[in-house]
């Protein structure tokens, strides 16, 4: 049997953040108490009418751009009819054959620095139904999530490994949070996941059968259960079976999926215009005013961090995750710190002091004053060492690193005569190390070293006593 | 145009969620035969490739409103008619999952 | 003289006047529907303990003087798809008895803000699916107050027989194939059903979302277009509402018309074509166009040819829209649930059974099975093209005329149960009105005379968008030279003048 591949195709689910639902104005935080924010349009009442949200098309529309889609000026909404607890029209309004934005496409970064284009189909507009919370006889309905709005963002199977679709999720996320149109959680539900995975002979062009595979919310799940599915599948195909075309359900705690053998597979939506809203036209100009005012996106900020600042590949990566520490960092350099040493240490010491990355934005200390840090120890008046001890002080106060460094006496110390007297002092004061260090043993030098850095408060010079050391122990 | 069988019509019913009697579902297989007897002559019609479906009866483009909050219905007001509720949500029996 | 059969400004204007109160003229109004409504059975909600209270706070902010709407104490009921606040909004339907609504549909609102007096809830097909009035649970079937033996016609049938017996002194219907016009022809009132998009449908307890229109009936012309001023104009809660609005006025200042110098009257001549109107009707219908030509309009033949097609493009789209619109009536939220089902899916099948009628099931089947999968392109979808047509057709009628006359029902009212057997015979009686809605088009019935029996019979005039000044206009000179619209069924004058204060 030649060699099998497996196919990915992923359709997600990216809840907007929009102060009002898709087509009402019920708020749209999280949170609240069960049915606490619905009307009569999300909780389906006779005679209710959907009207849409302003900003839901704006936030779709950045998306669209941003995935380089071209944009139907004219869509429309189409019901999706079935029949669920959570769904209090009995049909979903969506978009089926004239959606919003079509035929884009996304570079996916890999482990490595290799990357992936995958085809973007389609993102269409459409709401959220809400929740039920099953008991064991009953199920509870909360209806304050329904008419949240959602893009649907539907990628051509362009995937071959689980490890790419996870990293297309994280890229996913990483585009939503810089655009501002979604915090992008999968744990929470603001980013949801349902994977579409079959597999071929390696070379082939056709199709193979394909599972969806549901119910996937964290990034590491998308891998795992990508690759129990990809597994599985291959079992049935070795041992002569066939795949049989199906929704599973992904149990992250047996760490399987399951066949969802219910009416579920008998859905037929009957997708029909929706006669309550007329078709969408938008104005291209109004198309070319959100395109211009489009954000750097992660992807590019990574691409320039390497090429023109010359970061590693890792840094550039960590710190393109979140645009606030991205702007952080740009800040930093923009006030004059050298990008490699600004990246560092925003990725060690700024952010080991934050809850979150975005928070850096609110941090107590302001780019501007990190750049100040960083050109002290540039100019070689501070060490790192001292630099550490400097920073706390900055998060106390607003002083900048210098006014700290005089007050509290924090530079190097210098002064190669006061150093040398020093360092002569620790080598009269350490005869037996002396002998090791005569005897070949050159270790020994870090105890020097740090004999040093203890007389003089840490403070010296770590160059300059590496070089005094060596003179005056290989003096005589 | 095909014929209604008795199994379509088991099949949309179900599709609608309606549990006819077996009186109903022949008594209404036979009258809405007729009405699709009727329907067929709309086969006749040589359609032209080129027209659209009218969907909507006046020429309009979808309204929008700004993304501000309106009013919200208090939660005894919504919960008020339903047949069955506890304190906080709708209650509906159990789903059956497969 | 009876306060139950004056127009509708000249009451308000009595009332505004202070020369009669508000509650007087409600109490007639009650009065008459404690008479008259055990027999016709118009009424699924009378609220006689609310409308007084309206009355009589009406009253009282006339007292100090303060001003008020232009409905002023008018009572006014409504068909029971309306969706009304604290009051019982049923659709007709088992599955929807005894909802109380948390809100005002826009129409009610707008009617209760000009200060009518709403004296409860009319009787309809169950789910406004019907022309006969007789499907409803909840009351049982409506009777003509012309022959309680027959029919009022129906969806908006509660709304026509109350209005024709002095119920009420307008009403507000809604209008989908037909079902404000055609009862309005077979009890012998007026009804408009308005331009598509030009009365909100926020608050319409939806059938066919592209056709459902709510409008006035009323005892003339010139009443419903009071009634219209009030209620049409753009809403922002209804995305399918015209956004440009009526001049104030304008409706009611078109019927003082009374030249019809220069008006083409286009008449289609498959209307008219063999198994077309009963000869009753025909001879009407031809004698209100020549009224018309009197008045000085050209009548001239017209074609609209794909009348034959309409009502089966008719009922793949409307069954396909209502099949989606009730999906909502699942048992969960309001109204009925069945009980003892053991799973979420046995009680949404077994709650649907009970509650909904034959006719209801009927048609969502009907609907599901156009936009199922494999059905759709021919069925649904080649009727939304068939509609085009259907359009086109008036388009290029009206380049040829300025209105179109035409019967509104085939037949004067039939006998109660006459037709229960073969919904398809239903059907049919709504040919003359389905296109208008699938066009999207205004259209007013205004009698036109009385069938060898006394049954009243109705003249259809059909507008393009928007021209419903033009079609009052027409109607308001027709009514001012001919009085058909002044005659009352006996059942309703007799009680009338006992009712006299």
């Amino acid at each position: 049997m030649s060699a099998l591949e497996a196919v990915i195709g992923l359709e997600v689910h990216v809840q907007l953040q929009t102060e009002t639902k898709i087509f009402c104005g019920c708020s749209t935080r999280f949170g609240a108490p069960p049915n606490t924010q619905v009307c009569p349009v999300c909780t389906g009442q006779p005679g209710a009418l959907p009207v849409l949200n302003r900003q839901v098309i704006e936030h779709a529309l950045r998306m669209a751009l941003a995935c380089g889609c071209a944009v139907n000026t004219r869509s429309r909404f189409a019901r999706k009819n079935y029949f669920y607890p959570d769904l209090p029209k009995g049909y979903q309004i969506s978009q089926y054959e004239e959606p919003l934005a079509e035929h884009g496409a996304l570079e996916v970064w890999l482990e490595g620095g290799a990357r992936r284009r995958v085809g973007i189909t389609r993102i269409h507009v459409e709401e959220d139904a809400g929740k039920s919370l099953h008991g064991p006889g009953a199920s509870r309905v909360d209806l304050n999530r329904a008419g949240v709005p959602l893009i649907e963002i539907v990628s051509e199977p362009d995937l071959r490994l689980p490890e790419e679709a996870a990293a297309y999720m994280r890229t996913l996320r990483a585009m939503v949070r810089a655009l501002g149109i979604s915090d992008g959680n999968m744990e929470q539900g603001s980013l949801r996941c349902d994977a579409n995975v079959s597999l071929r002979p390696r070379g082939s062009a056709g199709l193979g059968v394909k599972a969806e595979v549901k119910n996937i919310n964290s990034f590491r799940f998308v891998q795992r259960a990508l690759e129990y599915e990809i597994e599985r599948q291959r079992g049935l195909l070795s041992a002569g079976e066939a795949v049989v075309q199906e929704t599973r359900l992904w149990d992250s705690a047996a760490g399987v999926t399951r066949s969802m053998r219910s009416k579920e597979e008998a859905h037929d939506y009957r997708y029909f215009p929706d006669p309550d809203l007329p078709p969408l036209e938008l104005e291209p100009a109004r198309i070319e005013r959100l395109r211009a005012a489009l954000p750097e996106l992660p992807d590019a900020r990574r691409a320039r961090y390497l090429a023109e600042l010359g970061l590693s590949d890792y840094d550039a990566a960590e710190l393109t995750r979140e645009r606030e520490l991205a702007d952080y960092f740009e800040a930093t350099i923009a006030a004059g710190a050298a990008p490699k040493r600004a990246a560092n240490w925003i990725l060690t010491e700024l952010l080991s002091r934050v809850a979150d990355p975005r928070d850096v934005a609110a941090a107590p200390v302001e780019p501007t004053r990190l750049a100040g840090l960083l050109a002290l120890w540039d100019e070689g008046r501070i060490s790192s060492k001292l630099a550490k001890e400097i920073w706390p002080r900055m998060w106390e106060g607003g002083e900048s690193a210098e006014a700290i460094a005089e007050r509290e006496e924090l530079f190097v110390q210098s002064d190669a005569s006061e150093l040398e007297a020093a360092v002569r002092r620790v080598i009269e004061a350490s005869p037996a190390q002396l002998e090791q260090y005569r005897a070949g043993k050159q270790k020994v030098l870090g105890y020097f070293v740090g004999q040093v850095m203890r007389a003089t408060g840490g403070k010296a010079d770590p160059q300059l006593v590496n070089q005094l050391l060596r003179r005056l122990l290989d003096e005589g | 145009m095909s014929r209604i069988t008795p199994e379509l019509m088991r099949h949309v019913a179900e599709l609608s969620r309606l549990e006819l009697s077996d009186d109903e579902l022949t008594t209404f297989t036979r009258q809405l035969d007729a009405v699709l007897a009727h329907v067929a002559q709309l086969e006749e019609l040589d359609l032209d490739e080129a027209i659209e479906g009218t969907a909507h009866a006046v020429d309009l483009t979808c309204p929008w409103r700004a993304d501000e909050p309106g009013p919200s219905l208090p939660r005894d007001r919504v919960l008020g008619p339903a047949p069955e509720r506890d304190e906080a949500c709708f209650v509906v029996p159990r789903i059956i999952e497969g | 003289m009876s306060l139950c059969f004056v127009d509708v400004t000249e009451l308000a204007r009595r009332i505004a006047g202070r020369e009669i109160s508000a509650e007087e003229v409600t109490r007639a109004h009650l009065e008459q529907a404690r008479q008259l409504d055990g027999a016709l059975r118009a009424f699924i909600t009378l609220d006689a303990q609310g409308a007084l209270e309206a009355a009589r706070a009406l009253d009282s902010r006339l007292a100090r003087g303060e001003p008020v709407g232009p409905l002023c104490g008018v009572p006014v009921a409504l068909k029971d798809n309306l969706v009304s606040a604290g009051l019982q909004t049923s659709a007709g339907s088992r599955i929807l008895a005894g909802w109380i609504p948390p809100y005002d549909g826009t129409a009610v609102a707008r009617i209760r803000a000009a200060d009518a007096v709403i004296l409860g809830k009319l009787n309809l097909d169950e789910f406004a699916m019907g022309s006969s009035t007789e499907s409803s649970p909840l009351r049982g079937p409506c009777c003509n107050p012309w022959d309680t033996t027959r029919v009022p016609g129906g969806s908006s049938g509660g709304a026509a027989a109350a209005v024709a017996a002095g119920l009420c002194a307008g009403a507000l219907g809604t209008d989908t194939g037909g079902s404000i016009r055609q009862p309005a022809a077979l009890c012998g009132v007026s009804g408009l059903k308005p331009t598509y998009g030009r009365v909100s449908r926020y608050g319409v307890i939806a059938f066919a979302s592209s056709l459902d229109q709510v409008g006035p009936l009323a005892r003339s012309v010139r009443d419903c277009a009071a009634l219209l001023e009030v209620i049409a104009g753009p809403d922002p809660r209804d995305s399918t509402s015209i956004p440009r609005g009526l001049a104030p006025g304008s409706l009611l200042a078109a019927c003082a018309r009374r030249d019809l110098a220069g008006l083409r009257v286009g008449v289609p001549r498959e209307y008219f074509e063999q198994g077309g109107p009963e000869p009753d009707v025909e001879r009407a219908v031809r004698e209100a166009i020549e009224e018309l030509r009197a008045l000085g309009a050209e009548p001239r033949e017209i074609s609209l040819p794909h009348t034959p097609y309409a009502v089966a493009t008719y009922y793949l789209i409307a069954t396909a829209e209502a099949s989606s619109n009730l999906a909502r009536y699942d048992g969960v939220r309001f109204g009925l649930r069945a009980e003892g089902a053991r799973s979420l899916d046995e009680m949404y099948t077994r709650t649907r059974q009970q509650g909904f009628g034959a006719e209801v099931k009927r048609r969502i089947m009907l609907g599901t099975f156009a936009l199922s999968t494999g059905y759709y392109e021919a069925y649904y979808g080649r009727a939304q093209r068939v509609r085009t047509l259907i359009r086109r057709d008036f388009t290029r009628a009206f380049e040829r005329c300025d209105v179109i006359a035409t019967p509104t029902s085939p037949f004067p009212a039939f006998r109660q149960g006459e037709k229960q057997g073969d919904p398809l015979q239903m059907y049919l009686a709504d040919i003359y009105t389905l296109s208008c809605n699938l066009a999207g088009l205004p259209g007013l019935s205004l009698p036109c005379g009385f069938s060898a029996g006394g049954l009243p019979l109705g003249l259809q005039l059909l507008g393009p968008p928007l021209a419903e000044e033009t079609l009052l206009g027409v109607g308001a000179a027709y009514q001012a030279a001919t009085d058909w619209h002044r005659r009352r069924p006996p059942l309703a004058d007799g009680a009338a003048q006992e009712a006299l204060p």
